[in-house]
């Protein structure tokens, strides 16, 4: 049953992933990426991880995605032009991709890996999770607030128009 | 139960289509997407090692992967915007100049 479920769910995620970057138009590719998002969403459920599961969707499925499709609107971007650079990226990028693939797949293929995921006995509940974070990780935690306020004022400074 | 080596291998596969995305888009934006691509990928190998090992660590770095990654998305959005206000072109071979 889980195996089903992984199986399409995956199907669904991979399927997207390529449509991301066969599109021409970046919206396009933004809504692919968000269908990557939501399928990725259910295979953390299916892997026990439910705060990461509820986080995903609120922050990358919500959020970041909807920073995309609002610059992409606001830019009016158009389809892609094909350059020459482009066709000279398809020469060596493809060929770079496959070598990586059937790098990592000889890697899973040579390491004998532990054999099922045991997905009733974990749970990354809100609770478990948040007890870590403000125990052991509580200093990363508060320094990614900084960032994030960093961030924020970065954002501000650099979209800002010049007077 | 699902093997963990069919996680890996879907992790690795976004990755890789990241990547290759990464190199053959022109488009800056959709680079960009490439990269979150990139992200969850890894993101979903964390989730799955931390689910073999009974280790709650891998969640924990998911979550700070995803506040690096949504501090990177305002900011790299924001110079995406100044670029194309001097350039007035979203593609990667026209901005080939640091200097504005």
């Amino acid at each position: 049953m889980q195996l089903v479920l992984f199986i399409v769910v995956a199907a669904i995620c991979m399927v997207a992933a390529l449509n991301l970057v066969i599109q021409k138009h970046p919206i396009g590719s933004a809504l692919s990426l968000i269908v990557v998002m939501g399928s990725l969403a259910v295979l953390y459920l299916l892997l026990g991880a439910e705060f990461v599961f509820v986080i995903q969707l609120i922050v990358y499925a919500g959020a970041i995605m909807v920073l995309f499709v609002f610059v992409i609107m606001l830019l009016n971007a158009g389809e892609e032009a094909r350059t020459r650079g482009s066709r000279v990226a398809v020469l060596f990028g493809v060929p770079a991709v496959i070598a990586l693939v059937a790098l990592v797949a000889w890697v899973f293929a040579r390491k004998a890996l532990p054999d099922a995921v045991e997905s009733t006995t974990f749970h990354g509940s809100v609770q478990i999770v948040a007890q870590q974070l403000f125990t052991r990780f509580l200093l990363p935690f508060e320094v990614t607030s900084v960032l994030i306020l960093i961030a924020i004022m970065g954002a501000v400074v650099l979209a800002r128009r010049d007077n | 139960m699902v093997p963990l080596s069919y996680y890996l291998v879907l992790s690795a596969l976004l990755f890789a289509i990241g990547v290759a995305g990464f190199l053959v888009k022109r488009n800056i934006i959709t680079i960009f997407m490439c990269i979150e691509l990139m992200l969850n990928g890894v993101n979903l190998a964390f989730v799955a090692f931390a689910n073999q090992y009974n280790l709650i660590e891998g969640n924990v770095f998911v979550f700070f992967v995803m506040v690096v990654a949504a501090a990177e998305a305002a900011v790299g959005l924001a110079i995406i915007i100044s670029v194309f206000r001097t350039r007035e072109t979203l593609n990667v071979d026209q901005v080939n100049l640091l200097k504005l």
